[in-house]
């Protein structure tokens, strides 16, 4: 069945076609109409799960924790100011191998108040231990969540599924929502090996000193690891049923290009479409979209870039004091290598200002004029 | 998860070798029946039944709970009870006192 819905409601929709059974949440603008649809698919009958009213986002992803813990399939979404108060309980949830899966609609951070799209919010989180997928269209929203609560179940680790303020949550495409059938054969029910039961009570997250609190930490990191290959597999899965696949990154024209455009989220269709102006003009550009951002699919990203001569990696957030946040990962993953690869660090769009044509081919003419790379630049500040 | 004998008494000791050995999360693998928290205490509160006049605050504010009453006196599990001595502390008609703890 094809809708004509908001990037919001695709989140709502994939929750339900995933059975999510549990829903604590916390409204927060600009996710406010995820948690909306699903407390109105709740109330009608159309999802059987607890939609649980909470009095902050701390406490949604506490309530998440428990109801994951008794092994309900656990859903929630937030934003900015929202996710940042969740902070505590987001490592909590990673380190007790819980597999919640929430949306986190990109918002900047502030002061000052501000409700537009921004990345920093999702990447302050990057060392909780969530598994984090930027999207770039509705479609993939919603995929991507029944794909989270695949690998997450797989794998016992929490999962973020982030999406740009208002350019996609609240604009319009066409998406699919996928027969439940289709969806009940690709995604069995969740049932863990360690849960909380009243009947067989066991202690959760009791104390453990420095001779295993290590190892626990080592076999998070391997799950990490393990799950780039899950993720892969999760995906293939998915095509064979569905017809759609994503990948951990999407190489957009790369094979033959000079220069390389690394981007993510909703700001690739943009870069796309300035790609394909580019390449009409004779220009070898081509783009890689990082989709998967923990696990970071450093491989991938090595082998993209083997085939290029620049990279310019544009950042929709900033770590001050230091640089953009994928051009901190991309620049470490390509460390290494044999061959040195001049890469750029660019920020843009902060706080939701526009990432139109000109800002890419600003960018694309920095990346060509042979200046040395540089950290940081500043894509349309006003001077 | 392996079935623990309920009835033992003493806190079941797993030992691990390995990582691999370690269930993924920090979950203890044997019940939590076994944990008798009663062994933290130090002071223990004692009930005097002649000048208890049943009226349920020592009951009502133990924070374990670990208070039942019983044809109108309260009835401490000392399997559970920490000595933390609320209960000295809110009875009115001073029914409940301290006394050492003997192990």
């Amino acid at each position: 069945m094809k809708l004509v819905i908001t990037g919001n409601h695709a989140v709502s929709y994939g929750a339900k076609v995933s059975r999510a059974e549990v829903i604590p949440a916390y409204p927060i603008t600009p996710q406010t109409e995820v948690v909306e649809k699903l407390s109105t698919m709740v109330s009608e009958g159309e999802l059987r799960a607890k939609f649980i009213k909470v009095e902050s986002e701390h406490s949604a992803m506490a309530a998440c924790i428990g109801a994951s813990a008794v092994g309900a399939r656990t859903f929630t979404a937030t934003s900015s100011q929202g996710l940042a108060l969740m902070h505590e309980m987001l490592h909590w949830a990673a380190n007790a191998r819980l597999p919640v899966v929430m949306a986190n609609i990109n918002r900047s951070m502030g002061p000052p108040w501000n409700i537009w799209a921004d990345q920093t919010d999702s990447l302050a989180q990057r060392d909780t231990g969530w598994l984090q997928f930027y999207c770039e269209t509705n479609q993939e929203i919603l995929d991507t969540i029944i794909q989270s609560y695949k690998v997450c179940e797989k794998i016992l680790l929490p999962g973020m599924v982030i999406l740009d303020a208002f350019i996609l949550s609240h604009t319009s495409e066409a998406v699919d929502i996928p027969d439940q059938e289709l969806v009940d054969k690709y995604l069995p029910s969740f049932n863990p090996r360690y849960k909380l039961d009243v009947n067989e009570p066991h202690a959760f997250g009791g104390l453990t000193g420095p001779d295993w609190y290590y190892e626990l930490r080592y076999k998070i990191q391997n799950a990490m690891e393990e799950a780039l290959d899950v993720i892969k597999e999760a995906d293939n899965d998915f095509k064979k049923l569905f017809g759609r696949g994503y990948g951990l990154v999407e190489e957009y024209r790369a094979d033959d290009a000079e220069t390389l455009l690394v981007v993510s989220g909703s700001m690739s269709s943009t870069a796309k479409e300035v790609v394909d102006m580019m390449r009409q003009e004779g220009e070898r550009i081509g783009l890689l979209r990082i989709r998967v951002f923990r696990p970071f699919p450093k491989d991938e990203v090595r082998r993209v870039a083997r085939k290029v001569k620049r990279i310019g990696v544009i950042d929709r957030n900033i770590s001050f004091g230091s640089e953009g946040i994928f051009f901190q990962e991309v620049k470490s993953a390509l460390c290494n290598e044999e061959r040195k690869i001049p890469v750029h660090g660019f920020i843009a769009g902060l706080g939701g200002r526009d990432m139109v044509v000109e800002s890419f081919k600003e960018i694309i003419r920095f990346l060509k004029s042979g200046d040395s790379p540089k950290d940081i630049r500043w894509i349309g500040v006003k001077k | 998860m392996e079935k623990s004998d309920s009835n033992k008494d003493k806190p079941k000791i797993i030992k691990f070798k390995s990582h691999k050995d370690l269930p993924l999360c920090a979950v203890s693998l044997a019940s939590t029946r076994n944990n008798k928290t009663g062994t933290w205490r130090t002071i223990k509160p004692i009930v005097l039944e002649k000048k208890c006049t049943s009226c349920l605050l020592c009951w009502k504010f133990c924070p374990e709970p670990c208070i039942t009453m019983e044809n109108g006196i309260p009835v401490i599990d000392y399997d559970y009870c920490k000595g933390c001595g609320i209960c000295i502390e809110v009875c009115p008609s001073k029914a409940i006192v301290f006394a050492e703890e003997e192990r």
